[in-house]
């Protein structure tokens, strides 16, 4: 039985491959944007009020910082306990040309010994975890040196 | 400049993990507040609670809680949530009943019991939280954030682990001298290094835990403290609960992301150094003023960046300022005398109101061997999670 592939949050990233990309939404009035995305009305406080657009963020940023997670993160994240916990690294990523930092799991198999700050790394589809049904998908972040 | 309040009493309940009700810790505190105090309790017109998210319904209506197991009496009632912030709106709502007049006496109680290990969101399927978010999809637990800034430091400042530590071997040797910590050992440098990594590159006993504990303060107007021949009480002179301002290009807990600065420059000062700022200047004081500083180490490295959002050194000159001794106990500044969360563990809505107990004690002189010698001013700051600012600064 093959499981279906579901984003964990409905429009906060489309796209396959080398088109995947995050999803923000910018404002048509004074032009910030918002990740993840602001759909009600403009946060800038100066701002008259616009329409909040969808706007697909730049693939690639820089390492803002970098951690990971030794043990196991209490629920709602997902992981199995039956099995040994494997720690991944967390990475904050500023994106030059929206001037903001967005937090994001490296690809597997990429630890803190691999990063550091200043880094380029680009964003890519990834597995969050899967049950009977479903492939829940998200995105991680890749420094461009790996290969997929 | 804002009127002043007296602090005519402070009392907590030691910090631990009793597995009791928080009303139990949050009525010993304020008992104890009101003995020192030398109010009764019939005479409080006002009593504010730092709620709990932990304890159910009683939690959410924390001022009523603590009201009803001291006996109802007729008080005004109020009950605050601003996250680790909690106290330090209770304080500040306390305050500003007394000086809008409707109030004489305000009784401020928080108290927590804390689960084991980290803490998690509400449960349910619920997208539209950010809290809850940052553990679904990311599984970024507190201690994932303070990895995030100490790397950061280290990066950026270049700050080392065993600065890190210092904090930690710092803070446990005064947390040892105070009957109310929980931790009440001194950490050696190689205890920090030896344990075990929690979030790159912080580790376990660079980050603090979550306890119960209680506690209370009884604060009244200037004219109700001389009536009852308290002539030089300490002062809260300031309460600074500001918020961030747009762009808020940090990234806090429980974001995913920080605001975007395209559209506005963000400004020249961080979020926390606009905390400590709106409480300098309310108060009409500077940095340089200060006797002592309780500042929210929740890691070792989140105390250095307090040092430098609190003026006491210029950004990047924190590790220096510690390795110097300057915020010692017998330095020119001393921070966490009380021995921080680091000796505490935090108990959320008790801890903003613990760090002014410890102040109320440092400024009458009452501190016992963690005494700051001739000590006149002291400031509180924290950061509640959804942007709540929290710093207090009292006088005598
Ligand atoms: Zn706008």
């Amino acid at each position: 039985m093959s499981r279906s592939r579901t984003p964990v949050i409905a429009g906060w990233f489309t796209g396959e491959g080398d088109d995947f990309r995050l999803l923000g939404t910018r404002c048509s009035a004074c032009a910030s944007v918002f990740f993840p995305r602001e759909d009600i009305c403009c946060r800038n406080p100066a701002c008259p009020g616009g329409e909040l657009r969808e706007v697909p963020l730049s693939r690639r940023g820089r390492v803002w910082s970098y951690t990971d997670g030794r043990y196991r993160p209490p629920s709602p994240y997902v992981s199995d306990p039956e099995l040994p916990w494997e720690p991944y690294a967390l990475i904050a990523v500023e994106l030059a040309a929206e001037r903001l930092v967005v937090l994001g799991q490296t690809v597997p198999g990429v630890t803190v010994a691999d990063l550091t700050v200043g880094m380029e790394v680009e964003v890519v589809p990834g597995v969050l975890h899967e049950d009977a049904e479903t492939t829940w998908t998200t995105w991680h972040w890749r420094p461009t040196g790996v290969a997929t | 400049m804002t009127g002043e309040v007296a602090v005519l009493g402070a009392g907590m309940h030691p910090w631990g993990k009793w597995g009791r009700s928080f009303v139990e810790y949050g009525t010993v505190a304020a008992r104890a507040a009101l003995d020192d105090a030398g109010v009764d309790w019939r005479e409080v017109g006002s009593i504010v609670g730092a709620d709990t998210v932990r304890g159910g319904y009683p939690g959410y209506v924390a001022g009523a809680t603590f009201a009803k197991a001291l006996g109802w009496q007729g008080a005004r009632v109020t009950s605050v949530y601003a996250a680790c912030a909690s106290g330090a709106q209770a304080v500040g709502t306390a305050r500003a009943q007394i000086l809008g007049g409707l109030a004489d006496v305000v009784l401020v109680v928080g108290a927590d019991s804390a689960p084991k290990g980290f803490f998690r969101p509400a449960g349910g399927e619920r997208p539209d939280d950010p809290d809850w978010l940052r553990f679904r999809v990311l599984g970024a637990t507190n201690p994932t954030y303070f990895g995030l800034y100490a790397r950061r430091r280290m990066a950026v400042h270049g700050d080392t682990p065993e600065d890190f530590a210092r904090v930690k071997v710092k803070n446990s040797a005064l947390g040892a001298l105070n009957p109310y910590a929980r931790y009440r050992k001194r950490v050696t440098a190689e205890e920090v290094a030896s344990s075990a990594v929690v979030a790159d590159p912080l580790r376990l006993l660079d980050i603090c835990a979550t306890s119960d504990g209680g506690a209370a303060l009884v604060l009244s107007s200037m004219e109700f403290a001389r009536r009852r021949g308290v002539t030089e009480p300490v002062r809260i002179r300031a309460v600074s609960t500001v918020t961030p301002r747009y762009p808020n290009t940090m990234l806090d807990l429980p974001d995913i992301a920080t605001d975007s600065a395209v559209a506005v420059e963000s400004a020249a000062e961080t979020f926390r150094e606009s905390i400590a700022r709106a409480a300098y200047e309310e108060a009409g004081i500077g940095p340089d003023d200060l006797s002592l500083a309780e500042v929210y180490d929740l890691s070792t490295a989140l105390e250095l960046q307090w040092y430098e959002d609190l003026g006491l050194c210029g950004e990047g000159e924190a590790a220096k300022l510690l390795r110097d001794g300057v915020t010692a106990l017998g330095g020119r500044i001393p921070v966490n005398v009380s021995g921080g969360l680091a000796s505490f563990g935090e108990a959320v809505p008790a801890q903003a109101i613990a760090q002014v107990c410890e102040l109320v004690r440092q400024l009458r002189g009452a501190a016992g061997d963690r005494q700051v010698a001739g000590a006149h001013v002291g400031i509180s700051a924290n950061q509640g999670l959804f942007g709540h600012g929290s710093a207090v600064i009292a006088v005598r």
